[in-house]
């Protein structure tokens, strides 16, 4: 398997707080991988920084072979990096139609309004939301909102998709409902970078584990094998989990 | 095209037809509202569709008038001179906007206030250029009556809003309009997907300067002597914004009416009450946000006729 995404000793201090300490991460083209660890961590700085959001302090980031450690925001999100948000972020007076067409129409060059809405009536579709296309953003029920931001991800044709928590909040009908789009997307082929408190969908769903705890990778590899890690148990699973886990076998 | 974009072309149609009507008053009046009305539209771009609170309009206004005084002086046609301060001035708050637009809020509201002061020190210490303090006098188109040169400066004020007027309406339909409105919706998400706020935001602050400085041209050519307390006058950055609040943030036919509507309050108040016209207009300025907030576009006039009818 292929690289599509190298972090080498990549660091990010916000004044006094070190968020990430020189992680070192490889993300294989095709892979579900699952980025876990307790509040406060750096899952979302990880992501910030890759993106171009928060730019590393030092380290250098590659992307399909090229170097993005300096890049903008807006040059990652066309190059076909593309993220949802922990909190939701949609244009609340746009329609839910115009949310994803305006993704199709800044990020794909030579893209016209006209064909940017039809491509995200089929996105729309894909997520469910076909029934609300006209309704205004802020209209809409929290799931369905976190829906729109795959919908809006999807639209920007990702190599790599960043899903920061889109089951937070949601009940239990509502996490399947979104598992089973996740699963859709990773047969589709797209590289998927999940972070996800819920251990149930991140078992389910992920092919690898990677865990940070202050900034720092503890544990990378098969979740099988993470979840039993003593150091993962001691940051952020619990003994509670850990003894659950073995009684379940 | 949409219906209230329409409308906007209907209502300057019917302005053009003013001369038949009206005499030398009415023309110097409609001058004046085709000035506000450019002033209103301009800012529209940037205050209604990007949603960024610039008090920068009195300093392009001030750069357009000095821009084609000078240049009138050094002996260039008229048209050339506004032309010449039209692409000057795009190209200026293009490049200061690249700059200024990294703030958000009242930050970027005082940092765009502090250009007009900086602009009129400017011309007021390069004595050799434009005269400083003194003022700049310009030069006097010869051998025309009063009534042609009202006549002249009428229909040129009216050329360059219907101009302001065809760039609004091209903006709001385009890629360009849709990405400024993402812009004032959520800047963070408008960069996620892949739009280049920051060219998007330069782009619309010169298009909100370059019709404002041919305004500010044409109306030096039209008074024939210019300072920079007037021209560079924070009130040029001020108008415009109660302009577009009474007529409907966003919407360029809003942004037209609101002018007009402000020019003919500022007229009767003026003539009735001289002594307290400003504490009168803020008044009727406070009282009109306050019982229309979203402006003169959300009247419906349909229904003024259903309750007519219930009577």
């Amino acid at each position: 398997m292929s690289e599509i995404l190298r972090l080498d000793r990549v660091s990010r201090r916000f004044s006094g707080l070190q968020a990430l300490r020189e992680v070192t991460l490889g993300i294989n083209k095709g892979e579900v991988l699952g980025l876990i660890g307790p509040n406060g961590a750096g899952k979302t700085t990880l992501v910030n920084t890759v993106c171009g959001v928060t730019p590393a302090n030092s380290g250098t980031i590659t992307f399909d072979g090229q170097d993005i450690t300096r890049i903008k925001t807006f040059q990652a999100a066309r190059l076909g990096l593309s993220r949802t948000f922990q909190i939701v972020q949609p244009f609340a007076e746009f329609s839910a139609l115009d949310n994803v067409a305006a993704a199709a129409l800044f990020s794909q060059p030579g893209e016209s309004l006209k064909s940017a809405r039809e491509e995200a009536r089929a996105h729309l579709a894909f997520v469910g939301l076909e029934a609300q296309a006209s309704q205004s953003a802020a209209t809409l029920t929290l799931a369905m909102r976190k829906r729109l931001e795959l919908a809006k991800a999807l639209a920007m044709k990702p190599k790599l998709l960043f899903l920061d928590e889109v089951n937070a909040g949601l009940n239990s009908a509502e996490v399947e409902r979104a598992t089973k789009l996740i699963h859709q997307l990773a047969a589709d082929g797209i590289t998927i970078v999940m972070i996800e408190h819920l251990m149930k969908v991140v078992l389910n769903v992920c092919t690898r584990i990677v865990v940070l705890h202050n900034g720092q990778l503890i544990a990378d590899g098969e979740p099988r094998d993470v979840i039993k890690n003593p150091a993962v148990v001691d940051a952020y699973l619990g003994q509670q989990y850990a003894q659950r886990n073995a009684a379940n076998g | 095209m949409k219906r209230a974009n329409l409308a906007l072309l209907i209502v300057l149609a019917c302005l053009a037809a003013l001369p038949l009507v009206g005499g030398a008053y009415a023309l110097r009046l409609g001058t004046m509202a085709c000035m506000y009305a450019i002033l209103a539209l301009s800012w529209n771009v940037v205050g209604g569709l990007a949603g960024y609170p610039s008090f920068a309009t009195a300093a392009f206004f001030g750069f357009g008038a000095y821009a084609t005084g000078v240049l009138l002086n050094a002996g260039l046609p008229l048209t050339v001179s506004i032309l010449a301060a039209l692409i000057g001035s795009f190209v200026l708050a293009g490049l200061l906007g690249a700059v200024l637009l990294r703030l958000r809020g009242h930050y970027f509201a005082i940092a765009s206030l502090s250009l007009v002061g900086v602009l009129r020190e400017l011309v007021n210490n390069a004595t050799d250029l434009t005269g400083g303090g003194m003022g700049l006098n310009i030069p006097l188109a010869s051998g025309s009556s009063i009534m042609a040169d009202a006549l002249f400066f009428f229909y040129g004020m009216w050329g360059l809003l219907l101009a302001t007027a065809l760039m609004v309406i091209a903006v709001s339909a385009s890629k360009l309009g849709f990405g400024l409105v993402c812009i004032r919706q959520n800047e963070t998400a408008a960069n996620m997907i892949g739009l280049n706020a920051t060219l998007y935001k330069s782009i619309a602050f010169g298009l909100s300067a370059c019709f404002v400085a041919a305004a500010g041209g044409l109306y030096a050519a039209w008074v024939h002597y210019i300072d920079p307390s007037d021209v560079f006058d924070i009130l040029y950055s001020v108008k415009p914004i109660v302009m577009t609040l009474m007529g409907g943030l966003g919407s360029p036919l809003g942004a037209a009416c609101g002018a007009f509507l402000y020019l003919v309050l500022e007229e009767v108040v003026w003539r009735n009450y001289i002594q307290i016209h400003s504490g009168v207009l803020g008044v009727l300025i406070v009282a009109l946000l306050l019982l229309l907030p979203h402006g003169l576009v959300s009247l419906r006039f349909r229904n003024f006729w259903r309750k007519a009818k219930h009577v």
